[in-house]
């Protein structure tokens, strides 16, 4: 199957874990990528800090999980949480049907712009993957 | 797929399932479909319809001759001598101290003739036991790969099989089979099944297996039929509170730990394991396997550890969230004076202690 093929809208930030991030101002909206859903199958559960928690670039902030496997979600950038997805609670289907639309995971109050520059862009990411995936 | 063992085996349908853009798994040394579609959708298929899995990678082993019976009566824990022929029977192959060897399903093709289906894990070590033990005129045979299997499974398999086999399949009840033509090939149908759903299981040369797959699929597809991967097959199983060999059940779970205490059968005489399973008997096993829900979000997998009032007592044995029950569901081993149904203990979850019960199984029950 071609795994490198799915949709990575221009205007969004990538991530080596398949996390991408959307900049409006200050504030960074996170979810995972279309790569990431397919690989994962079907998702039945997600688990997201509270809002006003801290998370820092590269580390874990939450898990995915398919009927078969867990995924851990790594934030792409340092940040407070402002809101998170509620709607994932009762349907975590969601992030299949629309990874980067309704199926996002949480939006974060960025502190440091200058972390923006280590993620990739969608053309840098589809290479990416089209590597991982061979 | 190199493994560290070499190249993955594959069966008859390997090829076609990695045209049909299936997702491949190493799986105990085969290259097998983990999903075609979504787990979900092949899960609720089999539930409402119909699905079609490839389970040619099970082994089989043929006992045959004067002896035959008397030597599978010492190697496992049920009684093969209650099945007459074209019957079947689920069962344990025990070690001396009442342990499994494997959990497998024997069929009695005739008086002196066994057929014993064992996971493919086991494979060889089931054949090198089973002739190890074997006295007496018998002959035991490796026939694994004289047999292709494929498991039609659902409240359609009975009307989507009878559209290729002349014989009625109505009459055949469950645990039974017939040697019979599907499509033309001569085959063992029997029904029998690892998804808690009516449906048959279907022993084919491999040859032959290709056409049978697409005759089954073409004539399926109109009652809702897909073809089913180990991802369905597993959610389907642990609903049913069917038991995995190696996460479940192995050499140091005993048959009565399991809870199979119908497939002990001690008054048949002795065979392996029986003096340990009569001593457990009388005193009750020191463990149980139970089933419970979440109540706390999350979910229970393999390996994650149980804690009962705060004291670490096992591990999760199979656990995943139930599509058709809709709940986060496992499988563990409690101590016995801790595995009453109602019993709340916690579930280590990354970290984190998630609060669960042990409830009444099966999970899943068939109503029709």
């Amino acid at each position: 199957m071609s795994k490198g093929n799915g949709i990575y809208p221009e205007d969004l930030k990538y991530t080596k874990e398949h996390e991408w991030l959307a900049v409006n101002g200050g504030v960074g909206t996170v979810g995972i990528t279309h790569y990431a859903q397919s690989e994962l199958g079907d998702i039945v559960y997600v688990e997201l800090p509270a809002a006003g928690s801290p998370v820092v670039a590269g580390e874990e902030f939450g898990t995915v999980e398919s009927v078969k496997a867990v995924s851990e979600i790594f934030a792409p950038v340092s940040g407070e949480v402002l809101e998170v997805n509620t709607a994932l609670a009762t349907s975590p289907e969601t992030i299949n049907k629309d990874p980067y639309g309704d199926g996002w995971l949480l939006k974060l109050k960025l502190a440091d712009s200058k972390e923006l520059d280590a993620l990739m862009t969608a053309a840098e990411y589809r290479k990416y993957i089209e590597e991982e995936a061979n | 797929m190199p493994s560290a063992a070499g190249p993955l085996k594959t069966t008859a349908l390997t090829r076609l399932f990695r045209d049909m853009g299936a997702r491949m798994v190493d799986f105990a040394g085969w290259e097998l479909p983990v999903q075609f579609s979504s787990v979900l959708e092949e899960h609720q298929a089999v539930r409402t319809a119909a699905g079609l899995f490839d389970v040619s990678h099970m082994g089989e082993v043929e006992v045959r001759g004067r002896a035959a019976l008397e030597v599978v009566q010492k190697l496992t824990s049920n009684d093969v001598s209650r099945l007459g022929p074209g019957q079947a029977q689920y069962t344990a192959l025990t070690t001396d101290k009442g342990t499994f060897v494997d959990d497998i399903i024997v069929y009695r093709r005739d008086e002196d003739d066994f057929l014993m289906v064992v996971n493919a894990s086991n494979t060889d070590k089931d054949f090198a036991w089973i002739a190890s033990q074997a006295r007496g005129q018998v002959e035991v045979i490796n026939a694994s790969a004289r047999y292709a299997q494929l498991a039609l499974q659902g409240p359609r398999a009975r009307a989507i099989l009878q559209t290729l086999v002349q014989v009625p399949l109505a009459p055949i009840r469950s645990f039974h089979f017939i040697e019979t033509a599907v499509g033309g090939t001569k085959c063992i149908v029997a029904r029998t099944g690892y998804t808690g759903e009516d449906g048959f299981e279907i022993y084919a040369p491999p040859g032959d297996a290709l056409d049978l797959f697409s005759a089954l699929v073409r004539e399926g597809s109109p009652h809702g039929l897909l073809p089913c991967g180990l991802g369905a097959r597993d959610t389907l199983r642990l609903e049913a509170r069917l038991l995995l060999y190696g996460n479940d059940l192995d050499e140091t779970t005993t048959v009565l730990e399991a809870g199979l205490d119908s497939i002990v059968k001690l008054g048949k005489g002795p065979f392996i394991g029986s003096e340990a399973l009569t001593r457990e008997k009388e005193r009750g096993p020191l463990r149980r396997l139970m089933g419970f829900e979440m109540i706390d979000a999350g979910i229970p997998r393999h390996g994650y550890p149980i804690r009962v009032e705060g004291a670490e007592t096992g591990a999760v044995t199979s656990g995943t969230f139930g599509p058709t029950v809709k709940k986060s569901i496992g499988l563990a081993y409690f101590p016995s004076r801790a595995a009453g149904v109602g019993t709340r203990f916690s579930v280590g979850i990354r970290g984190r202690d998630a609060q669960a019960v042990i409830v009444p199984t099966p999970f899943y029950r068939r109503a029709h």
